[in-house]
């Protein structure tokens, strides 16, 4: 099972260009956003120009087709991720929908599960994006509950040796990333949802870097509650999804209220639509969810196994060229082995924002920076890091183009 | 090459060999910014007397265009008054502002023009900006302690 990074490329129209006056474009920025392919791209075209209509309502063959076209999109992403259709809910945003959790606690009352108070506490973990930590520790803040975190030790990966400390009977929620943003490591969530589970906690899972690259099935991991963002899976933006078990999204208070999310409104009273119709208030970004819908189904037929196995070989091929260079840190897991095609790095101590430009100057694309993951980088010890993060896209091309690029930057910089 | 215009030689030596680092204990006020973006810190520490700068240091770490900039600034202002010293933040922020369009008023900032490459760089013109804006703000606090 394998697929041509060739024939890839090809359906993805911005590899057409070239970048800093005629260069080959070396695109390793897919952990921040993902290039699209043909397919999306008409996908959301279509949608506008054929079917546009506000989804359930309005009296009308455009209504009924928009309607389709985005429940469609709902089976798709469920299917991709092995979850009931009534169990995906679409948002702006992954970080919506882990705010759209977070909020939604800190809305339940006395009696419902999720309700907070100062004697619970909310597990997280150092290595959280700023997206999956922020939300966590202002309902801590709000409610009075104890924070509490996972650190993350020399060998990149969670200490869990005081699970049972960190996690106790007190705890409501366990939120936890499947794959590092920045250091790459996909965390064990075995061990860490077995011992949520076993004290009553729920666990939510920020997917964004590990949806996109692998094959996710929200049945095998058994996490409650699931959040990914559409355009780092080849999607349009202004998509992401929430996947929770339906029987906590039927206990969940709402998040945002209005339009289409409801059952019946008085002057003083509203009920509540079911899920998922309940969390998706006011008309939904349409086109951009058929989009995602058309993404995933562009992922399933390359097959996500096929994904992962070309992401852990360029993974291996990279680290071994990275790590050869002088004066390289790489920050994250050296070995191969329970990580994703993410590869932070220092050199020397030339500042990552000169890297990035640098490297730049030749045509790739890196990202550099804290990574929107401030406590990690302070816990690595780095004020920043150059990133170079791999999709289905990349070859082994890309990974030499990337190094010949850092030699540049050395030379460049070591002028004085 | 088009790097060069934003890596001048100028920069580089600053960068390697930053000016009044190392931030004296005595100030008249103290300012620590931020790039949000990237994480480059810089804290400043001025001293103003008679309305006249008297010292001006700072630490931090970040990339070449911000230290170097931050370095440049602090040999600029250094024994300039404060409207002097007002004068050359507002040249050297519309420089940066120029989109490459200008090449920066050698009278007013001296060595300081060879940021005029940075300009055409949107994303580096805040790492230019980060050492100026925090003296911009210590500026502002001594004019209130003076007064």
């Amino acid at each position: 099972m394998s697929f041509s990074v060739a024939q890839v490329r090809k359906d993805f129209p911005i590899f057409e260009r070239t970048i800093r006056d005629g260069k080959r474009l070396v695109y390793l920025d897919s952990g921040a956003t993902a290039q699209k392919p043909w397919a999306v791209i008409n996908a959301e075209s279509d949608f506008y120009s054929k079917h546009n209509a506000a989804v359930h309502r309005g009296a009308h063959q455009l209504a009924e087709e928009a309607t389709d076209d985005y429940e469609g999109a709902r089976e798709i992403v469920a299917q991709f991720i092995g979850a009931q259709e009534n169990e995906v809910i679409f948002t702006k945003s992954a970080t919506e929908s882990i705010n759209l959790v977070a909020y939604a606690m800190g809305n339940a009352e006395a009696g419902n599960r999720f309700a907070l108070s100062p004697s619970d506490s909310i597990v997280v973990t150092e290595m959280e994006h700023h997206a999956n930590l922020i939300p966590w520790q202002q309902l801590a803040r709000r409610t009075g509950a104890q924070l509490k975190w996972f650190k993350v030790g020399q060998d990149s990966r969670l200490d869990l040796s005081n699970i049972d400390e960190i996690i106790t009977s007190q705890t409501k929620v366990v939120a936890v990333t499947h794959q590092s943003n920045v250091l790459g490591t996909i965390n064990p969530l075995e061990a860490i949802v077995k011992r949520a589970h076993e004290v009553g906690a729920v666990v939510v899972l920020d997917a964004c870097q590990s949806v996109p690259h692998m094959s996710v099935d929200v049945v095998a991991l058994d996490v409650d509650f699931l959040a990914f963002s559409g355009h780092k899976a080849i999607g349009p933006t202004g998509v992401g999804v929430l996947w929770g078990k339906a029987e906590l999204l039927d206990e969940l208070p709402p998040f945002l209220t209005g339009g289409s999310m409801i059952e019946n409104v008085t002057m003083t009273t509203t009920t509540w639509a079911p899920v998922p119709q309940k969390f998706e208030a006011g008309v939904p970004n349409m086109a951009q969810a058929v989009g995602l819908g058309a993404a995933c189904k562009y992922l399933s037929e390359l097959g996500m196994d096929a994904v992962r196995a070309h992401e852990i070989e360029l993974t291996g091929y990279a680290l071994e060229k990275i790590s050869a260079i002088d004066g390289i840190r790489i920050v994250g897991p050296l070995e191969n082995v329970s990580r994703g095609a993410t590869v932070s790095f220092t050199l020397a101590d030339i500042h990552p924002h000169d890297i990035g430009q640098y490297v730049d100057s030749q045509g790739v694309a890196v990202r550099t920076g804290h990574h929107c993951a401030w406590p990690l980088a302070r816990a690595m010890n780095v004020p920043a890091t150059t990133r170079a993060s791999f999709y289905l896209y990349n070859d082994d091309h890309d990974v030499d183009a990337l190094v010949a690029a850092l030699l540049g930057a050395q030379k460049y910089f070591g002028r004085f | 090459m088009e790097l060069d215009s934003l890596y001048q030689e100028v920069i580089l030596d600053h960068y390697k060999h930053p000016q009044h680092k190392g931030l004296n204990p005595v100030f008249t006020a103290q300012v620590s910014h931020v790039n949000t973006s990237c994480g480059d810190e810089i804290t400043l520490n001025l001293n103003v007397e008679n309305n006249v700068i008297t010292s001006i240091t700072w630490d931090g770490q970040g990339c070449s265009i911000s230290q170097a900039s931050v370095s440049m600034l602090s040999d600029l202002v250094t024994d300039k008054t404060l409207e002097e010293a007002d004068a050359i933040v507002k040249s050297f922020s519309e420089l940066m502002a120029s989109k490459g369009t200008s090449a920066g008023d050698r009278e007013i900032l001296e060595d300081a023009v060879v940021f005029a490459g940075v300009s055409k760089f949107p994303g580096r013109v805040k790492c230019a900006l980060l050492g100026w804006m925090a003296f911009k703000d210590a500026a502002i606090q001594s004019q209130g302690e003076s007064k």
